[in-house]
């Protein structure tokens, strides 16, 4: 298992030798979006709390890294930490109401909806943001401002990006959080008769799922170079981030990146053929009907799906 | 001797929900090392005085001192960190995870660090005779084996008390027995333990003392032979007093 990790690691370090520019931007998309799978798989996932709002954190990461490096100079490479902590505050503050009054399944997918959505109309109508025209970011192509001419760089980038979050699940799932996140996930009360203070866990791991969140906001502003609310803060966003993880397999630590491995290719594809002539969100619909499959034959996930069928093969 | 703090002290405890005052007035105290039984009808409260004493219900009035320590108002896991846990009464397993996952929740209540936590709850499973089923799921347990589960969960964070709630409800003669035997062992080794049962036979051989109660209200408290034989108790289970007798204590 460790050397097939390796393995793969290695071969995604060496790829971008053999691809075209194409192949190379799709890429940066599977891996951008397995990063911010495997942020919400910390809350969404281990611990069970389904988020539905984490659009916001990216939002909230990409305004405040994108004004100060515009307004103040300071440079995204640390901007994006302090758009980790702003998005982290956030976080803490929907946690804390959302775990405090006991918030459970819909009541919590809606308090982080209503979030996001106070988020997306208070940006559209600020000045600082740019208010509905949105924020542009102009474009000098130079690395100490995060820009890039290479597409190399966004590469390695959100190929570091997804890797530091799966570390960072992979640290919490061996650590007694990760125990704990599981028990909570499993039956709340049981858990807490055994000692675990459910509400601290599940705070902790909605901070650090929105602290990572909101650093990959960063890369999402200076990627694009322009950030509007409706799409930086929308409810499709979160749908994106969330759906990932449960295609892959939510709470595991390969899940969210197998399943951005299968939507991410499906929604560029999608997009490319459908996108024209009317046609456009098509691979929302190739999502729905992805969906319903998923649910109705593996609903535990590609990820846990593909374990099962390994070691049952080697069983047997 | 004689004024030894008790492990734990319960006074005037009382709980209503809505129309129903599920507890009214309760008092009682356990020692160091007792096992004691609460018995009572269907319905009598005995589950919700589990829900006091464990910070599940928070108690209208009254007073639960664990050590002197008062537990109202904590929280299940500040008081499961003090020292007492509990068992449900309908088994609540995480079904997903294995059975060994299952015990080391509540092994790291006292051990953080988790091999050294999963080593503890080895030997807890060890204790309780669930070794075998250590990497199974705790969905694929029979209900002798959750009923078990259960109870090594709660031992697994070290409890000075144990509460435990109908621990032999559904299970056979033989489950039974071995259960029995089980609770013994563990109360050997220094833990003190309330328990909640139907099972009158197991109540009579384990129980040093017996505390019945009916509608919220402690009727009758004693050894177990003159609990068993007291006309109120009788008449609360039964409703006729004089022509039955409860459980029949083991002659």
């Amino acid at each position: 298992m460790r050397w097939a990790a390796l393995a793969g690691v290695l071969i995604l370090v060496a790829l971008p030798a053999v691809l075209s520019s194409y192949l190379l931007s799709v890429f940066i998309f599977i891996f951008f979006y397995a990063f911010l799978g495997q942020a919400w798989n910390i809350v969404g996932g281990y611990a069970g709390q389904l988020s539905a709002g984490h659009a916001a954190f990216v939002g909230i990461g990409a305004y405040v890294s994108a004004i100060l490096s515009q307004q103040v100079g300071l440079t995204p490479w640390l901007g994006m930490f302090v758009g980790g902590a702003v998005a982290a505050v956030l976080g803490a503050v929907i946690g804390y109401l959302g775990f405090r009054f006991g918030l459970r399944g819909f009541y919590f997918v809606l308090l982080t909806v209503a979030f996001a959505e106070v988020c997306r109309i208070a940006v559209g109508n600020l000045e600082v943001t740019g208010g509905a025209i949105g924020y542009y970011i102009s474009f000098t192509g130079n690395p100490w401002q995060f820009q890039f001419q290479d597409n190399r760089a966004h590469y390695y980038i959100t190929l570091t990006l997804m890797l530091l979050a799966t570390g960072v699940a992979w640290l919490v799932e061996r650590r007694r959080l990760g125990a704990y996140l599981a028990a909570i996930r499993e039956d709340e009360e049981a858990a807490e008769a055994l000692g675990v203070n459910a509400f601290r866990y599940k705070l902790t791991a909605m901070v650090i799922s929105s602290f990572l969140t909101g650093v990959g906001g960063t890369f999402y502003a200076f990627y694009l170079l322009s950030l509007q609310p409706n799409s930086v803060f929308g409810i499709p966003l979160s749908v994106d981030i969330i759906i990932r993880p449960i295609v892959g397999g939510t709470g595991t630590l390969l899940g969210p990146i197998l399943g951005s491995f299968i939507l991410s290719p499906l929604a560029e594809l999608s997009r490319h053929y459908l996108g024209q002539g009317g046609w456009a969100g098509a691979h929302l619909i190739a999502y729905g009907i992805l969906l319903i499959l998923v649910v109705l034959f593996i609903p535990q996930g590609a990820y846990p799906y593909l374990k099962s069928l390994v070691s049952g093969r080697s069983n047997g | 001797m004689a004024d030894v703090l008790p492990l734990l002290d319960v006074r005037g405890l009382s709980k209503r929900f809505g129309g129903l005052q599920a507890v009214r007035d309760l008092s009682f105290t356990l020692r160091e090392g007792e096992i004691v039984s609460l018995i009572g009808p269907n319905g009598a409260g005995k589950t919700t005085v589990f829900g006091l004493l464990s910070g599940f219900h928070v108690p209208d009035g009254g007073e639960i001192r664990l050590r002197g320590r008062s537990l109202v108002g904590l929280k299940p896991h500040a008081i499961c960190a003090l020292g007492l846990a509990r068992t449900f009464q309908i088994v609540r397993p995480f079904p997903h995870l294995s059975v060994l996952a299952n015990v080391e929740v509540g092994a790291l209540a006292r051990e953080p660090r988790r091999p050294q936590a999963q080593a503890h709850a080895r030997a807890v499973l060890e204790q309780v005779g669930l070794a075998v089923k250590m990497e199974q799921p705790a969905g694929s347990l029979t209900l002798a084996e959750r009923k078990r589960l259960e109870l090594a969960r709660a031992l697994a964070t070290c409890p000075s008390l144990l509460l435990l709630d109908e621990v032999m409800a559904g299970l056979n003669a033989a489950e039974t027995e071995r259960i029995v035997e089980l609770i013994r062992a563990i109360n050997g080794t220094g833990i003190t333990i309330l328990l909640i049962e139907h099972v009158m036979r197991a109540v009579m051989s384990l129980s040093a003392r017996v505390i019945v109660i009916n509608y919220g209200e402690t009727i009758a408290e004693g050894l177990p032979r003159e609990v068993a034989n007291d006309p109120r108790v009788i008449e609360a289970y039964l409703g006729d007093p004089g022509e039955a007798h409860v459980g029949a204590a083991p002659a």
